[in-house]
């Protein structure tokens, strides 16, 4: 049905309303002035010509009804009353809408997050419903573990119900193009990467088979469209041009089309290229024909019509041969398929929690904005009730008045779901907003407005329409044709049962809002705790970044060098108390190295591989970063290529493996070298300040070596002071390096918990939105109830009460609203705010704390919204409210 | 003489028609010419003559528009469609055949059966 053929009917149906009363009139009068000039008098012929007539509002409801029953007259005639009536209460429209579209729009926006982070986090890839994330997993531990180069091959050979494997993994360099230099993100990728996703470059080609195997043999890079419009003006002669990425000229062989941003979600990748490449941009060393070297995350995309179940059972019969096959790298790992939507390695997991969290939460916030309005139509269904009594007098069952208060509600909530719409549009980026750039990049977090979403907007809007037409229409039972034009009697504050439902309401929005600011509360002071617990490192006073070699196209000798002489004119400089490299900064980004172990005197349980993360670091990190030696020595100079392999322990390691023993000069075999422990370090955070104490340990760099390592800086200096100097001398030594950004580790510790600052800041706008709602929903019910009996108050004013006996009289009732509420709330907050769960940290989920503030928090505004009810309460003048 | 009750489903909407055509131009004269061409034979709740109206004019038989009686008062005029005049020269025939038809059944006499 077009727009303007929706329009034509109503405006026909408006004047056809409009002209039926005249139509009907026109004919009784002529017969009556027929009567008259018949000789009958003019009383006496209007009797007449009226009753030959017969029941005119009959005929009238018939006439409607005839056209009610062609086309869909009857709905349009609701919908035109409707915005009519809509039209006259503008206050009530505009405050009805604006709740609503806050409660739609919070839903609309939290189902796009879900949708564009969660469940289609990749648009541009076709059939997303196949895709499934792939990792390893460690017999014994909870933690997914990437996979190897050697395991992908297998799967992929092996597996019949999938149609490809995808390998990526997420890389940084910096894209110097012209005279500006940009880090920027891209991944290392199998060969099949575009062709299995099903995206088509716009200009080249993808990757070709062949093109990920081979060391270093294929420097080739496909570009992103950004990229290439943005740094490359859109040059359509680009492909065969080459770019300089990690010190390797790469061709580029193709532009990714618009709209694609790659496959992690949280950032845009800019540039793809294949494994083959791994060495250049990877550190750690050449790892495709390394099965225990595991630095792969993957993606499985099924045979049409395989489920997951299927899939998995034929992955896992794979892995437990390639255990048996090749015990040392294999033993007792697994390979696991996970739905998109709990990807492990991407930022799905860390939103995962706050974005379920959320559901909830906008639930909430919808429920309170639908209470209030559901209270405006209940006042204003007060003002209409003569209206609905005389429609029903004429004729109008009560269906049909149920229809044309449900058809009101129905305006309501679909201007409301338009803005909210609206409103999540807008807010598709904002979580990007409370995440910090890292390195130097924004993240990428869009919403994804599809179908799927706005069909459940659709849906939310549908259960408002209900909720708010049927509110009003539980009145409809109780008007009595008798008592039709009868005055509504002034009653007691708030007494009767409307002012019951209303009072309902109310409690229902406080005791919501209360289970939200709990929850708020208890989600800062997880947060707070979170960020105050100490990683096991000094936080404060060490700055952390880095100098990447690799790019520059460093050898190992070269590298060594480099760092040495770095590290004296660093440690030279004023204000600069030490300073130390170390390849893994702990709670970045990134994976540690892992190995095997084998210790004397420890039998691992059969079908059981230990294996162990460590770090390598220099002689003077444990000094620098602030983490204590609990017994033994730290590196030193030393502990070189030349002298014996050394490394140190930490305390729950120590505590494993060699079981209360002192394993200070035992042996730990590391990749197939034995090396002496000759220190025990205190145990500090690695990946997550949540984490629990795990086993780990640190071997020399100077032995290990690797070519990106991280420096870190013990200094009072702040990062800014310090940039400056700090690329002096990066630049004294190599014009062409480039200095990383410099932070501060506590500002590293902030970023690993940003999706807790995220989940903060959602419940509190949100939390604070809805006391806002509740406190309105208050205020409205409050001098409603004033407005209404003004006369009782008067005659109490006139029976000897003072003002102040009045502002008791109101704001105790209202208060014991607010009380209700609270009740009810705690109630409910005790019972659910466990489901926060994960993103709870050091704080009960009954912490007193957050109740009590969310306590004082509601009182507080109760009382400012009742205050002004109150007061004007005592402002009734006694002879006016008796007189009236 | 018939009241509503007696005639035929559809008899008032063609007789309406009728009324029409021959320029019963609104609701009030189409009732007047109803009662005069047949003499009185139809008597219609005048109100009842108001939804068979709407019903014509729903389904395009009939088309409306608002004019100046002879007296100066607004009243609403109604004619007859294109489809309107099909439908009355067919429903003519058919209400003629079908009249026929019974008067030729019910003059029968048991010699002619």
């Amino acid at each position: 049905m077009s727009a303007a053929f929706l329009l034509d009917r109503l405006f026909r149906r408006e004047r056809i309303e409009d002209s039926l009363e005249e139509e009907l009139r026109f004919h009784i009068s002529e017969r009556a002035a027929d009567l008259q000039r018949s000789g009958v008098p003019l009383v006496e012929a209007e009797r007449r010509a009226k009753l030959e007539f017969g029941g005119i509002e009959n005929y009238k409801e018939q006439c409607r009804e005839t056209r009610r029953f062609h086309g869909m007259h009857g709905f349009f005639a609701d919908l035109r009353f409707g915005c009519r009536m809509l039209w006259r209460n503008p206050g009530f429209s505009i405050l009805s809408i604006l709740c609503l579209t806050l409660g739609i729009g919070a839903n609309a926006a939290v189902f796009s997050w879900v949708e564009g982070i969660l469940f289609r986090p990749y648009p541009a890839v076709a059939h997303q419903e196949r895709l499934f994330a792939l990792t390893g997993m460690a017999r014994g531990e909870a933690e997914p573990t990437d996979l190897s180069w050697p395991d992908f091959l297998d799967l992929q050979r092996s597996c019949t119900l999938v149609d490809s494997f995808i390998v990526t993994k997420i890389t940084g360099t910096t894209l110097s193009i012209g005279d500006r230099a940009e880090v920027s993100t891209g991944s290392i990728v199998s060969a099949n990467y575009f062709d299995a996703l099903g995206v088509h470059p716009i200009l080249g080609r993808g990757f070709e088979p062949g093109e990920d195997s081979g060391r270093s043999a294929h420097p080739v890079t496909v570009i992103s469209y950004q990229l290439w419009e943005g740094r490359f003006k859109g040059d359509p002669q680009i492909i065969g041009k080459t770019q300089r990425l990690n010190g390797v000229l790469h061709t580029i062989v193709g532009v990714a089309p618009a709209g694609f941003y790659g496959t992690f979600v949280g950032w845009a990748m800019q540039f793809w290229v294949p494994a083959s490449m791994e060495e250049i941009f990877e550190a750690g060393g050449y790892k495709l024909e390394d099965r225990g070297g595991r630095w792969i995350e993957a993606y499985a995309r099924l045979k049409p019509g395989v489920t997951r179940e299927q899939a998995q059972q034929e992955i896992a019969a794979v892995a437990k041969r390639l255990e048996k096959d090749y015990p040392d790298t294999n033993r007792g790992r697994s390979i696991k398929l996970w739905p998109l939507w709990q990807t492990p390695f991407n930022n799905a997991n860390t939103l995962l929690p706050t974005l379920e969290i959320m559901l909830a939460v906008v639930v909430f916030v919808l429920l309170i904005a639908c209470a209030n309005v559901g209270n405006l139509l209940l006042v204003r269904s007060f003002a209409r009730r003569h209206e609905m009594t005389v429609r029903m007098a004429v004729g109008a069952g009560r269906g049909r008045l149920v229809r044309q208060l449900v058809t009101e509600g129905l305006i309501l909530a679909a201007c409301g779901a338009a803005g909210g719409l609206l409103l999540a549009h807008w807010c598709r980026h904002a979580l990007v907003l409370l995440l910090p750039a890292r390195g130097g990049v924004a993240m990428h977090l869009p919403g994804e407005i599809d179908w799927r979403v706005l069909a459940l907007s659709a849906g939310v809007c549908l259960i408002a329409t209900l909720l708010l037409g049927l509110i009003p229409a539980m009145q409809t039972r109780d008007l009595d044709l008798a008592g039709a034009l009868k005055a509504e009697s002034a009653g007691v504050v708030g007494s009767g049962r409307r002012a019951w439902v209303r009072s309902g309401l109310v409690v229902m929005q406080v005791s919501l809002s209360f289970v939200l600011l709990v929850g708020a509360g208890l989600l800062l002071q997880s947060l707070q705790r979170i960020r105050n617990t100490s990683p096991g490192f000094s936080t404060h006073d060490v700055l952390e970044t880095s100098v990447n070699l690799v790019q520059a196209g460093y050898d190992a000798p070269r590298a060594q060098n480099f760092q040495d002489q770095l590290l004296d004119r660093v440690r030279a400089l004023p204000g600069v108390e030490s300073a130390e490299f170390a390849r893994m900064t702990p709670l970045s980004y990134g994976s540690f190295s892992s190995t095997p172990i084998a210790v004397d005197g420890y039998q691992p349980p059969p079908e059981e591989q230990p294996i162990v993360q460590y770090n390598e670091v220099g002689p003077d990190y444990f000094a620098t970063i602030g983490i204590p030696l609990m017994s033994g020595r730290e590196f030193n100079r030393a502990d070189d290529e030349k002298s014996v392999p050394v490394a140190i322990v930490n305390e729950t390691m120590a505590a494993k493996y060699w079981g209360g023993r002192n394993p200070i000069g035992e042996r730990v075999q590391v990749k197939g070298r034995w090396m002496q422990v000759v220190g025990v370090a205190k145990d500090s955070r690695y990946h997550s300040v949540r984490e629990t104490p795990k086993p780990f340990f640190y071997v020399p760099l100077r032995q290990n070596f690797a070519r990106g390592p991280g420096l870190n800086i013990r200094t009072r200096l702040s990062a800014e002071t310090i940039t400056a100097a700090l690329t002096r001398e990066v630049h004294a030594l190599d014009r062409n390096l480039a200095l990383f950004e410099v932070i501060t580790l506590q500002e590293q510790v902030d970023r690993s918990t940003s999706p807790q600052l995220v989940a903060v800041t959602l419940v509190s706008v949100l939390g604070g939105l809805a006391l806002l709602l509740a406190a309105i929903g208050l205020y409205g019910v409050m001098s409603y109830a004033v407005s209404q009996s003004t006369r009782e108050l008067g005659l109490r004013m006139a029976l000897g009460a003072t003002p102040s006996h009045l502002l008791r009289l109101v704001m105790s009732r209202g208060l014991t609203l607010t009380a209700s509420g609270i009740v009810c709330g705690a109630a409910v907050a005790l019972a659910s705010t466990r489901l926060l769960g994960y993103l709870l940290y050091n704080v009960s989920p009954r912490d007193p704390l957050s109740f009590g503030s969310a306590f004082l928090v509601i009182t507080i505004a109760s009382l400012a919204a009742c205050f002004l009810p109150a007061w004007r309460a005592t402002r009734t003048d006694p002879l006016r409210a008796l007189r009236d | 003489m018939f009241n509503s009750a007696d005639i035929l489903p559809g008899t008032l909407d063609l007789l309406i028609l009728k009324a029409v055509s021959l320029g019963s131009p609104h609701g009030f004269g189409v009732m007047l010419r109803i009662q005069q061409i047949s003499k009185g034979a139809f008597e219609v709740e005048q109100g009842a003559l108001y939804p068979a109206l709407y019903r014509l004019e729903e389904k395009g038989v009939l088309a409306s528009e608002w004019g100046v009686s002879e007296n100066n008062r607004r009243a609403k005029y109604y004619r007859l469609t294109r489809k309107g005049e099909k439908r009355l020269r067919e429903q003519t025939d058919t209400w003629n055949r079908l009249a026929a038809a019974m008067a030729t059944v019910l003059d029968a006499r048991p010699s002619e059966v």
